[in-house]
């Protein structure tokens, strides 16, 4: 194995540096007028390499990468489609890279374009009558649409109502967005099919509930059949739904949160439309509303007058929840989904729903035909499902975490494995629209193989992978002795 | 199989009680939940002079997977906190039943009012949380 | 059919190994009255010559005019290398980095980005980055009343100087757990906080002051006073700054005798162009002993099984996916590909570099506020000294002037007026090292022009 990439500081060699990139000096004199008890003391302690050298080192560290470019990533719940490069190419043009965001709106009517027909085709695809486009990322998006439940409560002078019903197999954001808000959570179970246990929910609801939130299809993979009737208990007893745009690729095209009576939604841009995941960010989490809710969207929002384009502030909307982001949220992310959805049109968003749904069924059928245990056997898939290695944990000792680092080995990124909680030992799969039946094929292949490893040589699997750049991570002396930035030898 | 010492006391969200003899008690995690929570990386303990009431939440065991916290079984006033798991968190793996979290005070009536299981009790109640 | 591979034969095989007839029939669970009539809102697909040439268009009517904004997003020289190795496909379509084995690039520039931002901060301890300045801001008041065990009144000090949005975020994110931001009163005349602000609040139950530096209108505050105070009276001290501006101006771990207990601000200065403002990216930094307060990611170095030495996602049990209900933030994502930029920005800038661009922005600010106020009727707000941004004071309107610049390709800078308008016709002007001698003429001869037409009218 090749000797590991150095930390960037141990490249560095003091005077070395891309000169070429830095401004002229500028004479002492003229910084004569910064105090000095607040001038700094001594150069901060940065790396000091030439050009070549960090675009080497930077160039090297991307290579021990996974990354959709070069795999397939079946995680479920996260959507790793294809991003393409054209939402890239004219995200970035260089018109769109300079303008400054408090730039006046008289000249930035092309990008103002962008974003109210951005604004317009997300309330068309959800079923929505308001979108507002700054929460910086999906849970961002999840706490814009609780406080906006609140705000409704609040300034109905119904102030008792501050619980949120979230239900158990829900993901960690839903509860602690709600937290965020202020709000108690109320968890209630799933039944055996996945879906909401409604004899539980109608227990649960009451005169202090502000509202519930759901994914739809749920985190367990399936169509919650009953929506419609959760739905009216909710709104009888006086609550809100929240829908948790997460599994939105699953149904886009063909169902619409509006139409199933939520009330408020948040959109995941970096996972249904296709913008960069960027190894952690950024995100964008669009939010929509029905009209209940109008009145509480965050700001800023691009409204049209005629033919021209501009902001809506805080005197346009007195009750907004307010600003989330210093400007307007994620303008460059906003772009990369214009673009993708200009490039998709209306039936292209049918076709992702289809074929998202397509691949998880014969992804499903496949595994399945393979020996693995579907986690809901008697279900469709929606865009993904879940396998259960339970039985491989029991009678093996091969769980699903090492399942998961085998197929590193075999060149697939792991399913999601932490999550949801219900299901033990569980791999929740997710192949999206954008990969084709060979791919799948050979994931199946892969698995199958594993499957024999488990059975026959069950350490190989237990101690992968074996292939990568570094083996299994000592997680508990990361967390026991925390070596958080780079200190040069000598000091301790 | 957890140890479970039949001399202590423990609570259903698996604290154990020792009666100390100058009048205070000790207090730890029973050796099922080091078990499920795994290689511990992080204690917080409270400061002695606070006082809890029965049930608050007043320490913090954290390992890879989970940061759970550790309830006051009765009210009182914490007299100390075990300063060994500063650095040494993973004591309480090693040994659980002496690698106390906290000591305590109790309020007045406090430890005769407190509805403790004893050992063959908590043993039960393991079983049948399954 | 854009993105989606399948040709007819396969969609074929893949129903029959299903076992269904159509791709509708894999829908049958869905209720009927729920599916989607018509998506006819949304205009018919295009295919990449079509959007390229739209998004040309707009562009072009956008245009390049002339920027000399600041407040908060400012307009740096990005060196090339840096979006070209930030859009290599292995970083861009990266996904976060829970499987370690896989993401190893990701992991360790993060560990860089920490380390880096640390040494500019003199802070201990940084996270992987947050969504950006002004959110970083609220996650640091959030915060500082779960570290400050001495406060129990959630109450937070906001001078006036810091940037309005920030303010606007913090209150929008925060007021829900229970919060409250009190705004400390500004020396109209100095244009900073003076210490008679915080007075009032002595022997009062306070959690935290923020202190931003330099201000929202560029001038420099008295730090050391400042952190003292707070620090005298148990209050727990956020600082918010300028990146650039820390390779010249003291950092916050040496703001008064103990320094800043948490230093947050918006890295965009650092490699990330202007974009209409975002995606951005905040970062966070604050002392050890804080360390599992702080929200948001956090990459730590170990071994693995082998001995080698590798990177992954530490500290996780605070985060929502485990602590759920409890966790210290909902924050699920880190700004990752800015702050790759970032640090491929601050690699090649290096110490010097850096120094040099904020030197620069100084220099020039310096200019074009000595040409703007050799324009009659045009004067500096505040004498005191002031980092890479300035107020002016004009004697007209400020808003027709700035549109009748910006009609001349020239974006002059931000009114203040919706703002501060105890301040007159003031506005908030910014040049960096992206300016020429040539730039700032051009400004000063358009802005005399449009006055001395406004003043003919």
């Amino acid at each position: 194995m090749a000797a590991r990439e150095k930390v960037i500081f141990e490249y560095s060699h003091a005077g070395r540096g891309a000169s070429d990139q830095w401004p002229q000096e500028t004479p002492p004199a003229v910084l004569a007028d910064l105090p000095v008890k607040l001038r700094r003391a001594s150069a901060p302690e940065l790396p000091e390499v030439g050009e070549l050298e960090a675009v080497r080192h930077f160039t090297r560290l991307s290579q021990l990468n996974f990354s959709i470019d070069t795999h397939f990533y079946p995680l479920g719940s996260c959507t790793m489609k294809y991003n393409p490069k054209a939402c890239n190419q004219y995200a970035m043009l260089p018109e769109f890279l300079g303008r400054h965001p408090l730039a006046p709106a008289s000249h930035g009517q092309g990008f103002l374009a962008c974003m109210y027909e951005l604004q317009e085709m997300l309330k068309e695809v959800t079923g929505m009558q308001g979108v507002a486009l700054s929460p910086m990322a999906g849970a961002h998006g999840e706490f814009a649409g609780v406080a906006m439940i609140r705000a409704y409560h609040r300034v109905r002078g119904d102030l008792r109502r501050t619980e949120i019903i979230v239900p158990e197999a829900a993901h960690g954001t839903n509860p602690a967005s709600a937290t965020m808000c202020g709000c108690v959570v109320r968890e209630i179970p799933v039944n055996a099919q996945g879906d909401v246990d409604v004899e539980a929910l109608k227990a649960a609801v009451g005169p202090d509930t502000a509202g519930i939130m759901l994914t739809n299809p749920s985190t367990l993979g399936v169509f919650e059949r009953r929506i419609e009737e959760v739905a009216r208990i909710v709104h009888e007893a006086g609550g809100l739904l929240y829908y948790d745009g997460a599994n939105l690729n699953a149904i886009l095209g063909k169902v619409r949160p509006g139409d199933m009576g939520f009330d408020v939604i948040h959109m995941n841009l970096h996972k249904t439309f296709s913008t960069p995941h960027g190894g952690g960010g950024p995100g964008a989490g669009a939010v929509g509303v029905g009209a209940r809710l109008m009145p509480y969207l965050p700001l800023p929002i691009v409204a049209r007058e005629g033919e021209r384009f501009r902001w809506l502030t805080q005197a346009d909307l007195p009750q907004s929840i307010g600003r989330l982001s210093a400007f307007m949220g994620n303008a460059g992310v906003l772009l990369r989904a214009y673009i993708y959805m200009r490039l998709l049109g209306r039936d292209g968003m049918r076709r992702v729903g289809e074929y998202a749904t397509l691949n998880a069924n014969y992804l499903l059928a496949q595994l399945k035909a393979a020996g693995f245990d579907a986690a809901y056997p008697e279900r469709r898939a929606s865009h993904e499902f879940i396998v259960t290695l339970k039985r491989q944990a029991r009678e093996h000792g091969v769980t699903a975490m090492d399942f998961a680092k085998r197929l590193l080995d075999y060149g697939f990124h792991a399913p999601t494995t932490y999550f949801p909680l219900l299901v033990p030992e569980c791999l929740l799969i997710e192949p999206t629209e954008t990969e084709s039946k060979d791919i799948l094929d050979a994931f199946v292949a892969a698995m199958s193989q594993i499957q024999k490893e488990a059975e026959q040589e069950p350490e190989r699997v237990k101690g992968a992978p074996h292939t990568m750049p570094v083996r299994r991570l000592d997680d508990v002396r990361a967390a026991r002795q925390l070596d958080l930035t780079w200190k040069p030898a000598a000091q301790p | 199989m957890s140890t479970v010492p039949a001399d202590l006391k423990y609570t259903r969200s698996h604290e154990w009680v020792r009666a100390l003899p100058d009048g205070t008690v000790e207090i730890g995690i029973t050796d099922h939940a080091q078990h499920s929570l795994g290689d511990l990386v992080f204690v917080e303990v409270p400061d002695a002079g606070r006082v809890v009431k029965a049930g608050e939440a007043c320490a913090v065991v954290e390992s890879v997977k989970a940061a759970s916290d550790v309830y006051a079984p009765i009210a009182g006033e914490v007299t100390a906190g075990n300063p060994r798991l500063a650095h040494e968190p993973e004591a309480v793996n090693t040994d659980a039943y002496s690698a106390w979290l906290m000591r305590l005070r109790p309020a007045p009536g406090a430890l005769a009012a407190a509805e403790f299981m004893s050992g063959a009790d908590y043993e039960k109640f393991l079983a049948a949380e399954g | 059919m854009a993105f989606i591979p399948h040709t007819p034969p396969d969609v074929t095989a893949m129903l029959a190994a299903i076992g269904a007839k159509r791709i509708e029939d894999l829908f049958e669970e869905i209720p009927q009255n729920l599916r989607v009539k018509s998506l006819a809102g949304i205009p018919e697909e295009l295919n990449e010559m079509a959007i390229g040439r739209l998004m040309t268009e707009r562009a072009r009517l956008d245009g390049a005019p002339l920027n000399f904004i600041g407040a908060g997003a400012y307009e740096h020289h990005i060196p090339a290398a840096v979006w070209a190795v930030t859009t290599r496909g292995e970083f861009y379509s990266a996904y976060t980095p829970y499987q370690a084995e896989a993401s190893q690039g990701t992991l360790q520039v993060i560990y860089e980005f920490q380390s880096m931002i640390a040494r500019l901060t003199g802070m201990e301890v940084a996270n992987a980055s947050m969504y950006d300045g002004a959110s970083a801001m609220a996650e640091a008041a959030l915060m500082a009343v779960r570290a400050n065990r001495k406060s129990k009144s959630l109450t937070v000090l906001v001078p006036a100087t810091v940037h309005p949005h920030y303010q606007q975020v913090a209150v929008a994110s925060a007021s829900n757990m229970g919060l409250r931001f009190l705004e400390l009163p500004y020396c109209t005349e100095e244009g900073i906080t003076p210490a008679q602000s915080l007075q009032k609040y002595a022997g009062q139950d306070v959690t935290a002051l923020i202190i931003q530096q330099p201000n929202f209108f560029g001038r420099l505050e008295d730090v050391d006073a400042l952190t003292d105070w707070a620090h005298a009276h148990n209050i727990f001290v956020i600082a918010v700054v300028n990146p650039t501006s820390l390779a010249l101006l003291k950092p916050p771990a040496q703001w008064g005798t103990r320094g800043a207990d948490i230093a947050v601000g918006e890295g965009q200065p650092l490699g990330v162009p202007l974009s209409s403002g975002g995606p951005y990216f905040g970062f966070m930094t604050t002392r050890m002993e804080y360390v599992r307060q702080m929200p948001g990611r956090i990459v730590g170095r170990t071994l693995d099984l082998s001995g080698r030495e590798g990177f992954t996602l530490t500290l996780q049990a605070r985060e929502q996916h485990i602590r759920r209900a409890k966790a210290t933030s909902n924050i699920c994502t880190n700004q990752g590909l800015l702050m790759t930029a970032a640090t491929i920005y601050l690699s090649l800038m290096g110490p010097q570099g850096l120094a040099r661009t904020a030197a620069a922005a100084h220099a020039r600010t310096r200019e074009l506020v000595a040409a703007l106020t050799r324009v009659a009727g045009v004067r500096l707000a505040f004498t005191g000294p002031c980092f890479h941004e300035a107020v002016l004071v004009l004697d007209r309107p400020v808003s027709p002037l700035l549109k009748a610049l910006a009609e001349r390709g020239i974006h002059g800078g931000l009114d203040l007026g919706g703002y501060f308008p105890e301040l007159g016709n003031a506005l908030l002007v910014c040049a960096t090292e992206t300016k020429t001698q040539a730039d700032i003429e051009r400004y000063a001869e358009a802005l005399g022009e449009v006055i001395h037409t406004a003043r003919a009218a």
